[in-house]
C-alpha cells in the first residue's frame, strides 16, 4: 500500500499538467453524462421506478450529512435516523397541521435539524469514539417510542397521511417526475455545498479534527465549535433529506424510524465510502435497490446482505465504492488526484 | 559444553526499520551475560527478539533448541523468563497476583506455594505488600515485583532489562546479590542488559558492547572491565 | 408498602437480567475495548437456540445447559471469526463490525424463525409465593435467584482460578501477560464466550416475560447501556450493581411517575446514558483509566 502510494506520488511529479488535465476532464466529462443521464433517465421508467430512484436520491442527501460528521469529522453516529425523522415530521406537521405549502418545510427541517443536531452535538463533544457511539444508538433505539408518545403532535402510531404535491408553473411532466426533479435539485445543490464546504478552510479543520485531534487543536482550529457544528450541519442535511422522504412517500409513521433505519444510513456511508461525496450516491442506490431484489429471498434476506457487506466492507474495502472506483481509475490513468476528499 | 543461550546473526525490525543488524552472543550454562550500550543501541531490542517479541531474523537457540519464530508464550514454557523494561507491573492487580502469575505456566502447582514463600524471603517487603495493588508499589518495589515475578517461573534463563533503573545504591546492590545468589545456587542462566556497566561487568562473566545495532566488542567481563574504550565511554574512570 | 416491596421484587428480577448483561458487556469492553452491539442479538440468538431444544422435546434443565454450552463455544468463534481481524483496527470499524453482526443475527433469526412472536415457558411454577400479605411472582424471585448464583459464581472464577486471574491479567496488560505465559488471544475469545453465556442465561430468563421475537432484546441491551454506563464500563461489580439499581428505578418510576410510564422507557436509558456520560463519564465504580494505545 504504502508503495503503491509512493508510486502515485511519483508519477504525479513526473507529469504533473498531463495527469491533473487528464483526470479533470474525464471527471468532468463523466460527471456531465451521469447528470444528462438523470435528467433523462425519468422519461423512460414507470411511475414506481422514478418514485425508487426519487428515494434513493433522498437517501443521498442523508447519507452525505452521515458521512460528513462520521467519515469527515470520525464522529460515529448510529442514530442520525433520529434526525431524518425529525425533518419528516416536521414536513408533516406543518403541511397536515398547518396547511404550509411543502416548499417551506425543506428550509424549515433544515434549521430545525441544524439547531437539533448542534444541541446534540455539545454533549456529543465530552464523549469519544465508543461513547458517542453508544449515545447515539440509544437515541436511534429510543425515536419511535418518542415519536408515539408526542401523540398530539405526531398522530401516535397511525402516523400522518400527506397529500402528494401538485406540478407547479404547468410544466410539462407528472407529479412523481416533479418530486423526481425536485429531489435531484436539492442533491446536487446538498453536493455543491458539500464539496465547498470540505475544500475550503472549515473542511480542512474539519478533517483534520479526525485525524490529528490533538495537533489540530495545538494549531488553533477551535475544536469543540468545529464538532458541535459539523453536528449541526450533519444533522441538517439528513434532516432536510427527511422532509423530502416524507414528502415523496406521502406518510410518516414512527415505527418506519426505527433503529433499522439508523443502520441503513451506516450500510450507506460503509459501502459508498467513508469521506466522499459520490460514495454517498452509490451508497445510496445499494441501500435503496439491495433491499428491493433480496426481498424477493426473504423478508430477512437485506438485512443478512446488509450486515455482510458491513463487515466484509471492514475487511477488505475500507473505502467503499467510491475508493473502489477511484483506485480503478487511478491504475487505468496514472498520477490520479489521491485526495480522500472528492 | 553447549551454551545455554546462542545466538547467531540475529537482526531485528521495527515495521521497516531494522534496529538490530546481525549480532551474535552466547549465554553459557549458568553463566551471566552483559550487554552494555547507549540508549537506543538496541539493547532493550535484542532481549525482545529473544522473546519473540519483535520481527527477527536469524538463529537463537536456547538448550540447543531452535526458539527464533517461536511466540512469546511458548518461549515463556521452555523456561525463559524476561523482566522487561519498565517493569511490565499488573498494575490493577495485587502484589500476590501478580507473583501467581509468573507461574501462570508451572504444572507443579505445589512447589509454586513454595515458591512464593522462598521469594517473599528475598524480598520481604513485597510479603508485606501483598495484598496490596501492585499499581501502588513504589518504583524501586515494583522493581523488585517485575524480578520475583520472574523467579516465579522457576526459570533456567533470567532476561533482566535494568533492574536497576532508578534504584538507590543500596537497593540495586541488593538486587545483583539476589541475581547472583540465584545464579550460583540454582544455576541459572542470566542475560543482562544494564546501564550501570560498572555493576555489570562486576557480577557478569561475559560482556557484548552494542553499537546502533552491532556488536563492536566483546569478551570476558573481566577482559572489557580493563578495556580503555569501555573505562572511558561506560565506566567513567 | 405491599406495592412497594411487590415493585422492589420485580425491580430487583429485571435488575438482574440488566446486570448480567451488562457484565457481559463489560467483560468484552475489558477484555478487548469494544462495546458489544451484538450483545443483545447473540442473547435473543441463544435464546432461541433453547426455544429450539424445548421444541423437540428436551427437558427445561438440559436445554438450559447445552443452550449455555452452546452459547460459549459461539460467543468464542464469534472473537476468533468476526472480531479478531479488526482487533487493531479503529474505533469505527470495530463498531461497525459489531454491527454488522447485530444486523445478521436478527436477520438470521428472523429467517429461520419468522418474526411471529412465541411463547416461551419459565422454568418455575406459575403460582405466585405469598409472605404475608405481599405477593411475589415466583419467576421473580427464580431469576433473582438465579442471576445471583451465576454472578457468585464468575466472581469465584474471576477471583480465586488461574485461569479468571489469566483472564483479568490478559485484558489489563497483553504484553506483561505474553510475557507470563498467558495465550492473550485466547483469553479475549473467552472473555466472548463468557459473555455469551451472559447473554444466553438473561435471555432464556427474560423471554417468559417479554416473549421470543427477533427484537425482544433490543430494549433490554439499552438498559444494559445504561447499567454498565452508570456502574462504570471498567468496573464488573459497577456493572452489577448498575442493573440492580437502573431495574429498581425502571420499576419504581413506571408505578409512581405516572407522566412516564413505561411508554419512554428507552428515553429515560438514553437521558440516564447522557447524563451519566456528561457527570461522571467513568460511572460509579469505574476508573478514569489511560487507554491503551
Ligand atoms: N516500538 C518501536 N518502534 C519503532 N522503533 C523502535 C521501537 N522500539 C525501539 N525502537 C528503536 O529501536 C532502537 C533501539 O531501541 P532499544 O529500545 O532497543 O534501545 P536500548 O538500547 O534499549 O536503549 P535504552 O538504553 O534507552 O533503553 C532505537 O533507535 C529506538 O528508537
Ligand atoms: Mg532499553
Amino acid at each position: 500500500m504504502a508503495k503503491l502510494d509512493e508510486a502515485l506520488v511519483s508519477s504525479k511529479l513526473r507529469y504533473p499538467w498531463r495527469a491533473s488535465r487528464v483526470l479533470g476532464y474525464g471527471k468532468g466529462m463523466a460527471g456531465g453524462l451521469l447528470f444528462a443521464a438523470a435528467v433523462v433517465v425519468p422519461f423512460f421508467l414507470s411511475n414506481y421506478q422514478v418514485f425508487q430512484l426519487t428515494l434513493a436520491y433522498v437517501y443521498a442527501i442523508a447519507l452525505l450529512g452521515l458521512n460528513l460528521l462520521t467519515g469527515y469529522n470520525g464522529q460515529i453516529s448510529l442514530g442520525h435516523g433520529a434526525f431524518y425523522a425529525i425533518g419528516a415530521y416536521t414536513a408533516a406537521i406543518m403541511m397536515e397541521r398547518w396547511q404550509i405549502p411543502y416548499g417551506w418545510t425543506l428550509p424549515a427541517a433544515g434549521v430545525i435539524c441544524l439547531g437539533v443536531g448542534w444541541l446534540f452535538g455539545i454533549p456529543a463533544l465530552r464523549l469519544e469514539g465508543l461513547y458517542l457511539a453508544l449515545a447515539t444508538f440509544t437515541l436511534a433505539l429510543a425515536v419511535p417510542q418518542l415519536l408515539k408518545y408526542f401523540e398530539a403532535w405526531t398522530g401516535g402510531v397511525q402516523g400522518i397521511v400527506l397529500m402528494k404535491p401538485e406540478v407547479p408553473w404547468g410544466l410539462p411532466v407528472n407529479q412523481d417526475q416533479w418530486l423526481y426533479f425536485l429531489t435531484l435539485g436539492v442533491l446536487l445543490l446538498a453536493m455543491l455545498l458539500g464539496r465547498n464546504l470540505l475544500h475550503g478552510r472549515v473542511g480542512r479543520a474539519i478533517v483534520a479534527i479526525r485525524d490529528h485531534p490533538v495537533a489540530a487543536a495545538t494549531m488553533g482550529i477551535h475544536v469543540p465549535l468545529y464538532k458541535a457544528l459539523t453536528f449541526g450541519v450533519s444533522a441538517m442535511y439528513t434532516g432536510v433529506a427527511g422532509a423530502l422522504g416524507a414528502i415523496v412517500i406521502q406518510f410518516v409513521a414512527p415505527d418506519s424510524f426505527n433503529v433499522f433505519l439508523s443502520i441503513s444510513f451506516l450500510v450507506g456511508i460503509i459501502v459508498g465510502g467513508l469521506a466522499s461525496i459520490s460514495g454517498a450516491i452509490f451508497g445510496a442506490l445499494f441501500i435503496q435497490f439491495v433491499p428491493n431484489y433480496a426481498q424477493d429471498l426473504s423478508k430477512a434476506a437485506p438485512w443478512a446482505i446488509y450486515g455482510v457487506f458491513l463487515i466484509l466492507c471492514m475487511y477488505v474495502m475500507p473505502t467503499g465504492i467510491a475508493g473502489f472506483l477511484r483506485r480503478l481509475t487511478r491504475r487505468w490513468q496514472v498520477g490520479g488526484t489521491a485526495d480522500r476528499a472528492v | 559444553m553447549t551454551a545455554l543461550l546462542e545466538v547467531e546473526g540475529l537482526t531485528a525490525f521495527y515495521g521497516w526499520s531494522q534496529v538490530l543488524h546481525g549480532i551474535s552472543f552466547v549465554v553459557a550454562q549458568g553463566g551471566i551475560t552483559a550487554i552494555l550500550g547507549a540508549n537506543g543501541a538496541g539493547k532493550t531490542t535484542t532481549l525482545r527478539a529473544v522473546s519473540g517479541m519483535v520481527r527477527t531474523a536469524g538463529v537463537v537457540r536456547f538448550a540447543g533448541q531452535r526458539i527464533d519464530g517461536k511466540a512469546t508464550e511458548d518461549i515463556v514454557r521452555l523456561g525463559i523468563a524476561h523482566v522487561p523494561e519498565g517493569r511490565g507491573t499488573f498494575v490493577n492487580l495485587t502484589v500476590e497476583e501478580n507473583l501467581r502469575l509468573g507461574a501462570y505456566v508451572r504444572r507443579d502447582k505445589a512447589r509454586v506455594a513454595a515458591d512464593l514463600d522462598r521469594v517473599y524471603g528475598y524480598f520481604p517487603i513485597l510479603a508485606q505488600r501483598r495484598r496490596q495493588l501492585a499499581g501502588t508499589l513504589s518504583g524501586g518495589e515494583q522493581q523488585m515485583l517485575a524480578l520475583a515475578r520472574a523467579l516465579m517461573l522457576r526459570p533456567r534463563l533470567l532476561l533482566l532489562d535494568e533492574p536497576s533503573l532508578g534504584l538507590a545504591p543500596f537497593v540495586v546492590r541488593e538486587i545483583f546479590d539476589i541475581v547472583r545468589t540465584i545464579n550460583r545456587e540454582e544455576g541459572v542462566g542470566v542475560l543482562l542488559v544494564e546501564q550501570n556497566a560498572a555493576m555489570a561487568l562486576h557480577l557478569a562473566d561475559r560482556a557484548y558492547l552494542l553499537e546502533t545495532g552491532r556488536v563492536v566488542m566483546a569478551g570476558a567481563a573481566a577482559e572489557l572491565r580493563q578495556n580503555e574504550t569501555v573505562r572511558r565511554a561506560y565506566l567513567g574512570y | 408498602m405491599e406495592t412497594l416491596l411487590q415493585q422492589l421484587a420485580s425491580g430487583l428480577a429485571s435488575g438482574g437480567i440488566y446486570a448480567s448483561l451488562a457484565l457481559a458487556l463489560v467483560m468484552i469492553y475489558q477484555a478487548t475495548d469494544v462495546v458489544n452491539f451484538a450483545q443483545g442479538e447473540m442473547a435473543m440468538f441463544s435464546t432461541y437456540l433453547a426455544w429450539t431444544l424445548l421444541n423437540a422435546g428436551v427437558p427445561y434443565w438440559a436445554a438450559f445447559v447445552a443452550t449455555v454450552v452452546l452459547s460459549f463455544v459461539g460467543g468464542l468463534l464469534i472473537e476468533r471469526l468476526i472480531i479478531r481481524p479488526v482487533e487493531d483496527a479503529p474505533i469505527l470499524s470495530i463498531v461497525i463490525v459489531c454491527i454488522g453482526l447485530l444486523v445478521i443475527l436478527n436477520s438470521l433469526a428472523g429467517w429461520i424463525y419468522s418474526y411471529i412472536i412465541k411463547p416461551f415457558p419459565s422454568p418455575f411454577p406459575p403460582r405466585p409465593l405469598r409472605l404475608g400479605s405481599v405477593v411475589f411472582g415466583t419467576h421473580d424471585l427464580g431469576v433473582i435467584g438465579i442471576t445471583l448464583l451465576m454472578l457468585l459464581g464468575l466472581y469465584v472464577f474471576f477471583r480465586f482460578t488461574p485461569l479468571g486471574l489469566a483472564m483479568r491479567a490478559a485484558a489489563q496488560n497483553p504484553v506483561s501477560s505474553r510475557l507470563v505465559g498467558i495465550r492473550v488471544g485466547w483469553m479475549l475469545a473467552l472473555g466472548w464466550g463468557l459473555a455469551a453465556v451472559l447473554g444466553a442465561v438473561a435471555g432464556m430468563l427474560v423471554a417468559p416475560v417479554v416473549f421470543l421475537e427477533p427484537n425482544m432484546m433490543s430494549g433490554i441491551l439499552i438498559y444494559a447501556f445504561a447499567s454498565a454506563t452508570l456502574g462504570g464500563f471498567t468496573s464488573p461489580v459497577g456493572a452489577v450493581v448498575g442493573g440492580f439499581l437502573v431495574g429498581i428505578t425502571e420499576n419504581l418510576v413506571g408505578t409512581y411517575v405516572p407522566l412516564i410510564g413505561t411508554e419512554l422507557k428507552l428515553t429515560v436509558a438514553l437521558v440516564l446514558i447522557i447524563g451519566v456520560l456528561l457527570v461522571r463519564p467513568s460511572g460509579l465504580f469505574g476508573r478514569a483509566t489511560v487507554r491503551r494505545v
